[in-house]
This record gives C-alpha cells, sequence and structure tokens, in this order.
C-alpha cells in the first residue's frame, strides 16, 4: 500500500532510463533488483561492492535501483509491469509466479544458479521478551496455554509461510510423520496468535513496539539484526534445535533483460553474490553464506541447528501452497472448524 | 420525444457539455469498474457464488458494512454536534479545531492506522486505562469502528456546517414568538433543514469507511472470522494471484454499496420532496 507509490516510481525511472540508452549504453548502464523486505541493507552494501567490481573490470557505470517490499506484492509487481532485471525473493514460489502468470522466465530459473538459485540461506528462529519469562526453548513451547505468539499472515507474507513450514516440519518429525498430529500441532500453535499482521515488519513492530506476545517467530536474519541496536537490553534470542531451512532465490528475468539489453551485467551481479565477496557481505548482514570459507568466518554469528529441508517434507513450493495456504488449505482450516 | 429532450435552456452549450461530462465519467469510472466485471467473468457461476460466499467473506461483509455503518450512526450525532458548536458559538482557538476538523481527510490513512494502534494498544495512552475495565479496543473488531469513526468525521461536519450556516435565526425566533419550546423548534425546525445535508454527510462517511484499508489494517489485527474487513481479503486475493476471486469480492462491495447508495439517496429525495410539500 505504501510500497506502491515507490514502485511506480521505480517503474517510471526505469522507463525513462530506458528510454535514453542510446546517450548513457556506452559508459553507464542502470538495472532494478526487485526484493523483498529485510534485505535492504544486504544489498545496499552489496551493490556498491559490485558497481566497483564491474567498473574495475569492464570500465562500464552501473547503477544498480532497488526496491523492496512483501515478497508477493513485489513478484505481483512484476507480473503487472514494474520491469524487473533481477528479482531476488523470499520464497522460489513468488518467482515461479513471474515464470508461470507472466511468462518472463523460463520454468526451469531455479535449476540456472548453484544451490537452486539461493546464494544465501536463513532459518527461522525466535525472539523472547529479556530473561525468557515464559521459558520458551524449542517450538512445542509455543503451542503451551498462556504463550502468546506472533507471526504475520502466511497468506499475505513470505516469512509468515516459512514460520508455518516450520512448525509443521517439526511436529512432522516428532510425530514420525504423522499428519494429522502435525495439523493439530499447527492448530494449538495459531490457537495462540493473538494478531495476524499482513508483513513480517508490521510484527516485528507489534512484538517490538507495542509490548505484545511473549515470543516472535522471525528470520533468523531479522532477529539476529534487531538485537544489535538498542533491543539488545530488551530482548533474547532463542534458537530452536530444530528449524527449516529456509532459502531466499533469486534470478534474472529474460525477457527483461533482454528487451533492455541488461542480461550481461544481470548475470554477472547474481554470480557475483556467489564470489568470495557477495557471500562474505552476506554473512555480515546475518545470512548464511554458501561458501564453506565465508560459512567458517561467520560461524560464530550462526549457531548450529538442525535443518531440514523444504523439498524433504513437502516436496516443492507449489505443493506446500496447494495444501497449507491455498483458499479452504489447512491454515484456512484452522479458523473455519475447531480442532477435535 | 427529441422535442422534451430538445427543451430550449437559458444556458448555452448544453450538449458540448453533457457529452463532456459523459465522456469524463466513462473515462475515469465506468471503464475502471466495467474492468472489474469483465474480469470476474472468467470465473464460472459456481465459483463465483463459491468465492463470495464463503465464511469467512461473510464474516467480513459483516464486519465492514456494519461497523462502516455503526461509524457513519456516531459521526452523524457527534459530526452534527461539532458542526452545531463551530457555527454557533464564538470561542477562542476556534479556527483551530475548524481546521483540524480536516485532518482525518488529509492525513495518510497509514498514519492514522498506526497512530490510533499506538494509543489504543494495551500500553498506549488510552488502551492502558480501557484494559483493566476489560475493554480491548486495538485487534478487536472495537478498533476498526474507532478507525472508521475517525476517519468518516469530516464528512458530517463539512456537510452539515454550511447548512447550519444558511439557516435564518429568525425563523427560531419565529418558532419561539409562536410558542415553540426549545426541543419542539428543534424538532420541528432544525432538524427537517438539517436532515438531507446530515443523510448526505453520513452516506459519504458510510461508502468512505467501506473502502476503507490503510488506518484498519493496523489496528484491526486481522484474525479471519473476527477481525478481518473485505478489502484485506481482496488483497489477500491478490497476493495468492487469485485475481478474479480478488475481483468477485470487488464486485460484490461494488454492487452492496451502489444499493446503498441509491437507497439513501431514494430517502433523501423522500425526505426533501416532503418537506417541501409543506
Amino acid at each position: 500500500m505504501i510500497l506502491k507509490p515507490l514502485v511506480l516510481t521505480l517503474a517510471l525511472l526505469t522507463g525513462a532510463l530506458g528510454f535514453t540508452p542510446s546517450i548513457q549504453a556506452a559508459e553507464s548502464v542502470s538495472i532494478l533488483n526487485v526484493s523483498y523486505d529485510p534485505t535492504r541493507e544486504l544489498y545496499q552494501e552489496f551493490n556498491a561492492a559490485f558497481a566497483k567490481q564491474w567498473q574495475a573490470k569492464t570500465g562500464q557505470n552501473v547503477k544498480i535501483l532497488q526496491s523492496h517490499g512483501g515478497s508477493s506484492k513485489q513478484a505481483r509487481a512484476v507480473i503487472d509491469g514494474l520491469e524487473a532485471d533481477i528479482v531476488t525473493l523470499a520464497l522460489a514460489y513468488d518467482i515461479d509466479a513471474i515464470s508461470e502468470k507472466a511468462g518472463l522466465l523460463p520454468a526451469n530459473w531455479q535449476s540456472r544458479l548453484p544451490h537452486d538459485s539461493a546464494p544465501y540461506s536463513s532459518t527461522i528462529t525466535f525472539l523472547v521478551r529479556k530473561g525468557n519469562p515464559k521459558g520458551i526453548k524449542d517450538w512445542n513451547d509455543l503451542v503451551k496455554p498462556g504463550v502468546s505468539v506472533i507471526t504475520p499472515n502466511p497468506k499475505t507474507s513470505g516469512v509468515a509461510r516459512w514460520n508455518y513450514l516450520a512448525a509443521w516440519g517439526y511436529a512432522l518429525k516428532q510425530s514420525g510423520g504423522d499428519e494429522a498430529k502435525a495439523q493439530d500441532f499447527v492448530w494449538r500453535l495459531f490457537k495462540n496468535v493473538p494478531v495476524l499482521d499482513s508483513g513480517a515488519r508490521g510484527a516485528t513492530t507489534t512484538f517490538v513496539e507495542r509490548g505484545i506476545g511473549d515470543v516472535l517467530i522471525n528470520w533468523e536474519n531479522e532477529i539476529l539484526l534487531s538485537t544489535k541496536g538498542s533491543g539488545k537490553d530488551k530482548f533474547d534470542i532463542v534458537v530452536p534445535p530444530i528449524s527449516i531451512l529456509a532459502e531466499p532465490t533469486v534470478s534474472v528475468v529474460d525477457k527483461i533483460v533482454d528487451k533492455r539489453g541488461t542480461r550481461q551485467v544481470a548475470q554477472a551481479y547474481l554470480e557475483y553474490l556467489y564470489s568470495e565477496e557477495g557471500q562474505e557481505i552476506a554473512g555480515k548482514h546475518y545470512y548464511r553464506p554458501q561458501l564453506k570459507s565465508a560459512a567458517a568466518k561467520y560461524a560464530a554469528t550462526f549457531p548450529t541447528v538442525e535443518l531440514f529441508t523444504l523439498k524433504e517434507i513437502f516436496g516443492n513450493w507449489q505443493k506446500a501452497h496447494k495444501t497449507h495456504f491455498a483458499d479452504g488449505g489447512t491454515f484456512d482450516q484452522i479458523y473455519l472448524q475447531s480442532p477435535k | 420525444m427529441s422535442l422534451v429532450l430538445k427543451q430550449p435552456s437559458v444556458l448555452p452549450g448544453f450538449g458540448l457539455t453533457l457529452g463532456f461530462a459523459l465522456f469524463y465519467f466513462s473515462l475515469i469510472v465506468l471503464i475502471p469498474l466495467s474492468g472489474l466485471f469483465i474480469k470476474t467473468t472468467t470465473l464460472t457461476w459456481e465459483q463465483f457464488w463459491h468465492t463470495v460466499t464463503e465464511p469467512r467473506a461473510i464474516a467480513s461483509y459483516q464486519l465492514t458494512f456494519g461497523a462502516s455503518f455503526l461509524g457513519a450512526l456516531i459521526n452523524g450525532v457527534f459530526g452534527s454536534v461539532v458542526a452545531w458548536v463551530l457555527v454557533r458559538y464564538h470561542f477562542p482557538g476556534r479556527s483551530i479545531v475548524d481546521a483540524l476538523v480536516d485532518l482525518p481527510f488529509a492525513l495518510p490513512t497509514a498514519v492514522a492506522g498506526i497512530a490510533l494502534t499506538a494509543i489504543y494498544s494495551s500500553n498506549g495512552w488510552i488502551g492502558r486505562y480501557l484494559e483493566p475495565l476489560g475493554l480491548k479496543v486495538a485487534f478487536t473488531p472495537l478498533g476498526v469502528l474507532v478507525a472508521l469513526t475517525f476517519i468518516g468525521l469530516p464528512f458530517v461536519v463539512r456537510t452539515v456546517q454550511p447548512v447550519l450556516q444558511d439557516l435564518d435565526l429568525e425563523v427560531e425566533e419565529a418558532a419561539v414568538t409562536l410558542g415553540a419550546s426549545r426541543w419542539q423548534t428543534f424538532r420541528a425546525v432544525i432538524v427537517p433543514e438539517l436532515w438531507p445535508a446530515l443523510l448526505t454527510g453520513m452516506a459519504m462517511a458510510f461508502a468512505r469507511s467501506v473502502g476503507e484499508y490503510g488506518s484498519v489494517i493496523f489496528i484491526a489485527g486481522n484474525m479471519p472470522l473476527k477481525s478481518e474487513i473485505t478489502p484485506l481479503l481482496i488483497m489477500t486475493k491478490l497476493e495468492q494471484y487469485d485475481y478474479a476471486g480478488a475481483t468477485a469480492l470487488g464486485v460484490v462491495m461494488l454492487v452492496v454499496s451502489f444499493i446503498l447508495a441509491l437507497m439513501i439517496n431514494l430517502i433523501q429525495w423522500w425526505g426533501t420532496a416532503r418537506h417541501s410539500a409543506r
């Protein structure tokens, strides 16, 4: 809602830049990276590093524009015509949607870059009030009566889907694969959720500013970031022993880069994410690097968690979405019928 | 027939201005709205019916239209009082209060929503005193009502105010000299004059509230079946790339709003007709 004018401005801006390549193309080029909310700081630093490297390598001046917002909102903007050269979104499902609804990139986009097009990963952890008064240590503490849990609405928020799948996967592992038990677990968890914000930043505000809830479920990188500043004395991080491996994915938007003639630089931009420097910057901004050397350097930042993948529990995003988040899925059932 | 249409008017340029008005109205209103209907036709009748009658949708209509209606009623009463005070009494700071009335108009709705949530949440200025009384405002349907009352206020004040200003004091004085009590004067002289303007103001406040998204979203809590407004449900459908489902809900809102607006216009027309006949 608030972001729409921004997105429009960017669209106009890139549109305008697109019209004047004859003057600028030789020594200068601009690309638009459409991303989700918490990557703002990461890409600010990464863009500067890439521009420097690209200039040194090719002598060309590259200007990278950024747009941030809720992941599926951003995907919808691209589908509706925002000219993104690159998308770096919270879940593969949103990039799938761009491929499926607008045909801007091939269906096999995810196999084009290493690690299923996820240059960095993250996981889902908890933030609790200082001193952890409710004694929360693991997922099953979240379903106890009297514990108030803050998570955004999985219908509208990318991270909320990871949260939901993490809880489901945990319960499935605990019960040895019993779907009914997993459903009951998620049911009880959502009975403890007093507010469903539409996005991750809204949920953080509810927890931090409004003082609502005993525990906030969120991206590991967001939680690490929120305890760096003034939050240090007010909150504690709780890392559950087991969680989901969350993989934000990236891709070049083929139709757009071919139209604007920016494929080469856009491709290089994504490859640079996988380089030593790119991985280093990701680690610095609390994203788990894929590269061994960078991962080793930031090993102290990231606690050891037993991570299960979306693939092993749910198969793929299309299936997970259909079962859990589509209309009438397991999430809707929580509110439409009470647990037995 | 054509003779009736071509009745001469004192003002020239009827054909030209009518043509322009129709063109402008089509461009700004009709074309976008017909797009809405065309998009819905990608659904079959069963799909459409299923989408617009699922329990979450029904609950959201009740909340959206119910809270908008209540908000309009509250504004009808208290907005009139505000207009009355601003017109009839002179006090220091009057023009400042007068300007403040427009604030809900001008303020970005998201800002209004965040401000109201901060005040009414359990650790907010007002919320902390209401909470011990067992009254929760933020993140409940009551919060939705508060937000909708906030944004609707200027509509009532700004429509009632000019009518009050134009009301001749002499008419009231005449009523008093003819032996009317204060209540009778109010009921038989002032209210009938204000009635059409008041209804218009309330109708506008209501219409504005039905479509409100920004301010409500922050204070509602957005719990399915409890505090979810229809515009949020539409957004939710869009986030899932369900464009047709979103437009289906949009069509329902459009049709209901149109019927309500038509009814209010009819009541108003009936009110003024009856009034002028006397």
